[in-house]
This record gives C-alpha cells, sequence and structure tokens, in this order.
C-alpha cells in the first residue's frame, strides 16, 4: 500500500538534497534565493501540502539531521541517537488507526484513508521537550480536529485517549527503557479539537521518519514534547481523565496537562530557559510554548496544581 | 613473573603513558570542541554539543573515581605493593574531568551567573549532591602530594583520603537522580562501587587487630613505603 502517488516531478528531485536539508544556511544566503528554497521544501512528495499561516517569525527552522537523530522514542531506546539506528526497520505498513469509544461512527482507518481525512498542511512548530531542549519543525498534517468530526464524539465525550503502537518483537529496547508500553497519552476535547493540535504524517515535506513517529503521531505544541504520541494506532474518546505514560512513570513530575510554563518548574530542573538545538546558550522558554491563543482553554485554572 | 610485573610497575614510562591515556578522553573531546567554537558545527557531538559533553565529562569523572578506588583492591589481590603509587593519578584525572564538567554546566548552562548556580544547588538534589561531590575531591586534589602526606602526618592524610568514598557515592547518586526513567547506567556504576566497598569492608572486618596495630604505628611513624610519591 503506497501513500497517494506524487504527481510527476518531486521538488525533490529537482533540489539537491543537500540544499533543502540545510535549508538554514541556504535561506540566509540571500533573499532572491529564499523564494526558491520555498519551493525546495517539498510538499510534492506528500501530495501537495499546502503551506500554512502557522510558522515561528524568524526562528530558525532545525536541520532534518538533528529532528532526526535526536530522539526520545523510547520503544527504539533511551539514548537520544538510538532510535535512528533502532527504528530503521520499522514496519509501518500496513497501517491501521482505530477510533473508537465515546462516538457515533467508531471507524478503522487504514494509511489511505487516513491520508484523505483533510487536505495536507504544512506546519512550522516549536517542540519543546520537557528535559529543556527545543526545536522547529515543519511537519505535515492535518487538524485532529478534522479526524474527531468525522467519528462525531458523543456528549459523554470528555477526553481523548492515544495509543502508541507496542511491539516486543520489533522494539526490544522497550524493556529497558523503565516506563510502561503501550505508550499512552491524553487530551481534554477542547484542547484535542483546538485547531493547534495536528496529526502528522511527515515533516520536511516527505512521510515521517520512523524515529519521528511514523506514520502518524500527535503534535500538541503547547505542551512538553511527550504529550506529542507517536505512531499511533488508537484514538479513544472517554468520559474520565485517561491515564498517561509519564504521568504513570512520576506523578509528581509529569501532570497530565504539561503546558509548557517557564514558571512551573519539573522538580529536578527548571523550565525557565530551554536550549534551541544548534544554539549554544539558552534561551528563554515562552509561556504555552509561544502559542498564547490557547491560554483561553485554561482560564481559572491553577497551572500550578494542573502542571 | 612478580618481579618482572613490579619492574613494569616501577618504570616511569608506564606512568608516562598512563598519563597519556587518561588524558585521551580530553584529547577525544578537544578537536570536536574547537570545531564548534570555531564553526558552529560539530557532528561528533551530536545535536546537543552542551548536553553532550556535560555528560562526558560527567561519565568520565565517574569513572575515574571507580579507577582509583580499584587500585587498592588490585594492591592486595596480586600483592602488588608498587600499585599504590598509581592512586594519586586516576584521582587527579577525576578532579580534572570533574572541573571540566562543573565549568561546562556553570558557563553553557547557568551562562556565568552565580544566583541561578546556587540557586539550583539549593533546590535541586541532583544538583545538590553533585556538588558536595564534587566539594569533597577539592582537599582531596590539594592534598594530593607528598608534602601535604608528611604534613598531615599518614594516618590523617588517610582518613581524609578516605573521602573518595563518599564522592564517588555522591556521583553514583547524582547520575541515578539525574536519568528519567532508564536507570541501567547509573546502577551499574553503583554496582562497581558497591563491590569496591564491600571488598574494603570484608579486609577492614577480617583484620581488626592488625589494622588497629598498623594505625598506631603509622600515627607515630610515616610509612614512607606506602607514600604515593
Amino acid at each position: 500500500m503506497l501513500i497517494r502517488k506524487p504527481a510527476d516531478l518531486r521538488s525533490s528531485d529537482l533540489t539537491p538534497k543537500q540544499l533543502y536539508v540545510n535549508r538554514r544556511s541556504f535561506l540566509t544566503g540571500s533573499l532572491a534565493l529564499g523564494a526558491l528554497a520555498g519551493a525546495a521544501r517539498g510538499g510534492m512528495k506528500l501530495s501537495d501540502a499546502k503551506k500554512t499561516a502557522y510558522n515561528v517569525g524568524d526562528e530558525k527552522i532545525t536541520p532534518l539531521e538533528d529532528i532526526t537523530h535526536y530522539n526520545n522514542f523510547y520503544e527504539f531506546g533511551t539514548g537520544k541517537d538510538e532510535p535512528a539506528e533502532n527504528a530503521k526497520n520499522f514496519r509501518t505498513s500496513p497501517w491501521t488507526l482505530k477510533v473508537e469509544g465515546e462516538v457515533a461512527k467508531p471507524k478503522t482507518f487504514d494509511q489511505d484513508s487516513l491520508m484523505k481525512i483533510a487536505p495536507l498542511e504544512e506546519r512550522i512548530y516549536r517542540h519543546r521537550c520537557v528535559e529543556a531542549w527545543s526545536i522547529v519543525v515543519p511537519w505535515t498534517g492535518f487538524p485532529l480536529a478534522a479526524l474527531l468530526s468525522q467519528v462525531e464524539p458523543t456528549s459523554k465525550a470528555k477526553y481523548v485517549a492515544f495509543e502508541s503502537y507496542y511491539d516486543p518483537k520489533q522494539m526490544p529496547r522497550g524493556r529497558w527503557a523503565g516506563i510502561q508500553f503501550p505508550y499512552v497519552e491524553g487530551l481534554r476535547l477542547d484542547e484535542a479539537m483546538h485547531p493547534l493540535t495536528l496529526l502528522a504524517v511527515g515533516l520536511y515535506g516527505e512521510t515521517l521518519p520512523n524515529q519521528d513517529g511514523a506514520p502518524i503521531r500527535l503534535v500538541v505544541p503547547w505542551k512538553y514534547g511527550y504529550k506529542s504520541a507517536k505512531s499511533l494506532v488508537k484514538i479513544r474518546l472517554v468520559e474520565k481523565q485517561p491515564p498517561t505514560t509519564w504521568n504513570l512513570s512520576a506523578p509528581n513530575e509529569y501532570g497530565f496537562y504539561s503546558n509548557v510554563n517557564p514558571k512551573v518548574d519539573h522538580p529536578r530542573w527548571s523550565q525557565a530557559k530551554e536550549r534551541r538545538l544548534g544554539e549554544l546558550f539558552k534561551r528563554d522558554t515562552l509561556m504555552f510554548n509561544g502559542y498564547s491563543e490557547v491560554a483561553s482553554l485554561y482560564a481559572g485554572m491553577d497551572l500550578r496544581k494542573n502542571y | 613473573m612478580s618481579t618482572f610485573l613490579g619492574k613494569i610497575l616501577g618504570s616511569r614510562w608506564t606512568k608516562a603513558i598512563l598519563f597519556l591515556a587518561c588524558l585521551v578522553p580530553f584529547l577525544l573531546l578537544l578537536w570536536p570542541f574547537w570545531k564548534l567554537v570555531t564553526t558552529g558545527n560539530a557532528p561528533e557531538l551530536g545535536a546537543n554539543p552542551v548536553e553532550y559533553i556535560t555528560h562526558y565529562t560527567g561519565t568520565w569523572t565517574i569513572r575515574f573515581l571507580l579507577i582509583t578506588l580499584c587500585i587498592t583492591p588490585l594492591r592486595k589481590i596480586f600483592n602488588q605493593p608498587k600499585l599504590a603509587r598509581y592512586r594519586r593519578m586516576p584521582g587527579l584525572f577525576a578532579f580534572f574531568y570533574v572541573c571540566l564538567h562543573f565549568m561546562t554546566w556553570f558557563i553553557l548552562d547557568k551562562s556565568f551567573s552565580l544566583s541561578d548556580m546556587w540557586a539550583d544547588v539549593l533546590k535541586r538534589r541532583f544538583i545538590t549532591v553533585g556538588m558536595l561531590g564534587f566539594a569533597m575531591l577539592l582537599p582531596l586534589a590539594i592534598t594530593s602530594t607528598a608534602g601535604w602526606v608528611r604534613r598531615l602526618g599518614f594516618a590523617k592524610w588517610q582518613r581524609l583520603h578516605r573521602l573518595i568514598y563518599f564522592a564517588a557515592l555522591a556521583g553514583v547518586i547524582h547520575y541515578y537522580w539525574l536519568v528519567k526513567s532508564d536507570v541501567r547506567l547509573p546502577l551499574m556504576y553503583g554496582s562497581i562501587l558497591a563491590v569496591l566497598m564491600l571488598y574494603r569492608f570484608f579486609i577492614w572486618k577480617q583484620a581488626p587487630v592488625k589494622r588497629g596495630a598498623a594505625e598506631r604505628a603509622a600515627a607515630t611513624t610515616p610509612n614512607t613505603a606506602s607514600l604515593p610519591d
């Protein structure tokens, strides 16, 4: 089974990989070349994802090499460079994503139907890990809301629970990770429906590399990275707050909400600053990772308690 | 065979070679670090070079502390008194690597801010215990010379240098408290330390009378045979 065939010529056929991988230094070259780089970003390889207004201003996009060789994907090992190596032969096809629970129309999507839920968009998001490092990622995907509206959540649905793929045979390193698998995550329904919440199927204009959560993953840019569960196989709409993996592992360190918040420290380290990969010194962490439009979701809530 | 080994251990060349060997982890870091500073790009250090250097220097500190703590058991088990000459070098290298570790954190993580540093030391237990270990290594490095052994007297000097047990323990706890969920490596270093300490405990248990006598003797006449040179 294939992702939709590319029209004819891919932008990556026209542009040397070196060039679009190193777009950062390329872009700094000149503004005129910048227009070319826009085309080189791809988007054709994943059919033709449309560019969007979701951007991060003048912050540099993290090189593909870093996004694909500095990963927390504990099923494939706890070292940052391990997933790139150990996920090489991970089978992501065939793949199904089951959506069930408090919905009028439970549905199982295969890879083809996942690609057709909504038009694919490219969105450049900040990604802030709870370990105080961050990257900027050009994701390709579609809003989670588009998928949820297809299954029609009932009035009982208050939360959305996510489950990642786990197969000890394909992921033998998982048994040493120190956390329980399958990896589970959760959002409140209004968080899940927020237009920023993305189901990503690609980055840098190509399908997701295995180590970044292929074939489909969650991206919630205003929350710490571990909320953005990878390689999803199940989405369940539920009435009560679902369990989440890191919260089960250390409830005093990782809460259900896990909003990026420079004022609420992790018990063992400060969250006031972060190291953007590629930068030597730390930069200030922004409230909600800079996505202040989500603040209204938490009006009246004590974010110190609901960390 | 014992005399042959004794000859090797007594040779200055052996020491010089071991010195260079202890320097290798530092030299391996130097070139990529230079590239990072001058060109901003050092693939050897991965996507997060500061984290890499911090973990690298921290790991080598613990390794050198454990190497130092291996010497005495090896000396006793293989009956090689000359091995006592090889405690100071790895010990000082542990101090060297912990200094690099501390400077990396202070400069690149805390951006030279003393107040930020103190806030972390007081607030974060893994940093508190790490700093404690660092603080314990400082007097050991200072008093590592033969002159200081004479000044303090061997018994007192030896008692002071038992701080290394607690410094190593602090290092292992520091590491254990730092990791998120995968505790295999800190547990491995902790187990090695436990074995080395258990060995000392049993030796101490076995010969309580002799030990007392030896310590009393050492307190009055410095035992120059076991002095590090």
